[in-house]
């Protein structure tokens, strides 16, 4: 089963039709202003289990939407 | 793996140790060619290897097995020759038959900015050691007979860059190979065993965590491919690796000889023969991150339709399998080899969809980082300190699935 995403303006509609987008999340712990800059430019959490993304309706509404996804099953949460 | 095989290839299992010198993560063809090589080349057998499944499950057994070194910058035209070359040698080194295959690869332009791109390949490659040159289509038909030169009428070829040495393996047999000669020297390999976690000691990495008990460790290595992030995390180290699916299928058995492996650049697919007769296709990465090794049918059409435009001999097979492995990808596309920052852990990651042709030089490396304490050159511009360093290895146009 190809994963649907449910976009807010268009309904449930296949992933083929949207684009990933990236959200960087430099953690807190790092406080150096230069090491916050190579965290945000290169590093990234890469976590398995539920992961909120953004998403762009490309062929779509073209507008950005908020997903919840299990990067393990590819199941979309909410 | 079956006992069938485990007979074959005289693998003999031990019980787990409270401590090794050297504990490796991950039972895939980096991990246990580290092994090999530590135990073969640097008398350090103390060593054992910890897969979370059984040996060769993740990516080494679901790779499309190309080994060629038609990289487009110098570092990586020389590692990846290098390997090429061990490869090359391996069946002799080891008197084991990995089904070791010269075939040569081609890589096709359908533009004008893709001519330039494969002479410049060419150029890069003569230059610094490996065997590529640029081909105009009518050398191409007299080796790919099949070919559809005017692409469909969209994609016409315009040539292309032509590596000699490109050869093909079977993965399983490069696993088991490794994986058997280390075993010999007295490495252990435990499958079924996950490491849970890592163990730290003030700002050093003493041991690791499997479900039987935790093992003490001199160094810890990661060599698990797309789960590279977990396992780092357990360690306290960040790493620039996102993990995406890459899926692959391979068709009914085709009559005749298809001799070598054609891929397009700008049509994005790569095929090849297998020794079965089979069909193997493969393409780009799934553009969402992911863990998933679910398959898709978007994907086997998209491939097919690509693959169709330049051989269309392909509309008359059938699809029979296909899967998915999921890749540590890195920002640059090229491997991170090396120290971590953090005291007693190395990683060998970022192999991406690029990973099993670098089995045998990325092995022998890592095994000499561990033996002397010191990044050989070969790999001294692959260390993961580049990123913050400035000096990313940007070669996107040589992974082949983007």
């Amino acid at each position: 089963m190809a994963i649907r995403i449910p976009c807010p303006h268009c309904g449930e509609r296949p992933i083929e039709e949207f684009l990933y987008g990236e959200v960087p999340n430099v953690p807190d712990s790092i406080t150096d202003s230069e090491a916050r800059d190579l965290d945000q430019a290169f590093m990234r959490d890469n976590p398995a289990g539920e992961v909120r993304e953004r998403w762009f309706h490309v062929y779509g509404c073209r507008r950005w939407l908020w997903l919840r996804r299990d990067r393990t099953t590819d199941r979309v949460v909410d | 793996m079956n006992e069938f095989i485990e007979a074959k290839v005289a693998l003999r299992w031990q019980e787990p140790k409270s401590a090794y010198d050297v504990v490796i993560i991950g039972g895939g063809g980096h991990g246990l060619a580290t092994a090999y090589y530590l135990a073969t080349r640097h008398g350090i057998t103390d060593v054992g290897v910890f897969e979370r499944s059984y040996i060769g499950s993740g990516n080494s057994g679901r790779n499309t097995t190309v080994i060629r070194a038609n990289y487009g910058i110098p570092e990586a035209v020389r590692f990846y020759q290098h390997s090429l070359d061990l490869y090359a040698d391996l069946e002799a080194e080891t008197d084991r038959w990995i089904m070791h295959d010269q075939k040569g690869i081609f890589w096709l332009c359908h533009t004008e900015a893709g001519v330039r791109a494969e002479k410049a390949r060419a150029a890069v490659n003569q230059a610094f050691g490996s065997d590529t040159v640029f081909v105009t289509p009518d050398e191409v038909k007299e080796i790919v007979p099949e070919i559809d030169l005017s692409g469909g009428g969209k994609y016409p070829v315009l040539g292309g860059s032509y590596h000699r040495a490109g050869a093909t393996a079977r993965h399983d047999r490069v696993v088991w190979t490794y994986a058997e000669g280390a075993m010999r020297h007295g490495v252990h390999i435990h499958q079924r065993t996950p490491v849970t976690g890592i163990v730290r000691e003030g700002e050093r990495v003493i041991g690791v965590e499997t479900p039987n008990g935790r093992v003490g460790a001199g160094v810890v290595l990661s060599a698990v491919g797309g789960h590279v992030s977990i396992i780092a995390a357990m360690a306290g180290v960040r790493l620039p690796i996102r993990t995406h699916p890459l899926q692959a299928f391979v068709t009914n058995h085709y009559a005749r000889t298809f001799e070598p492996i054609v891929a397009s650049s700008d049509l994005l697919f790569y095929v090849s023969q297998t020794a079965r007769g089979e069909m193997l296709l493969g393409a780009e990465i799934d553009r969402q991150p992911s863990y998933s090794y679910r398959s898709g049918h978007s994907f086997l059409q998209s491939c097919a339709h690509r693959a169709m435009t330049l051989l269309p001999f392909l509309r008359d097979l059938r699809i029979l399998r296909q899967w998915t492995g999921v890749c540590d990808m890195s920002p640059d596309y090229a491997p991170i080899m090396g120290y971590t920052g953090v005291d007693g852990f190395l990683v060998t990651t970022g192999w991406g969809t690029w990973g099993f042709k670098a089995i045998p030089a990325g092995g022998e490396q890592l095994a000499e980082v561990i033996a002397t304490d010191r990044v050989p050159e070969l790999i001294a511009p692959f260390t993961l300190d580049r990123f913050a360093r400035d000096r990313t290895k940007a070669d996107r146009g040589s992974a082949g699935t983007h």
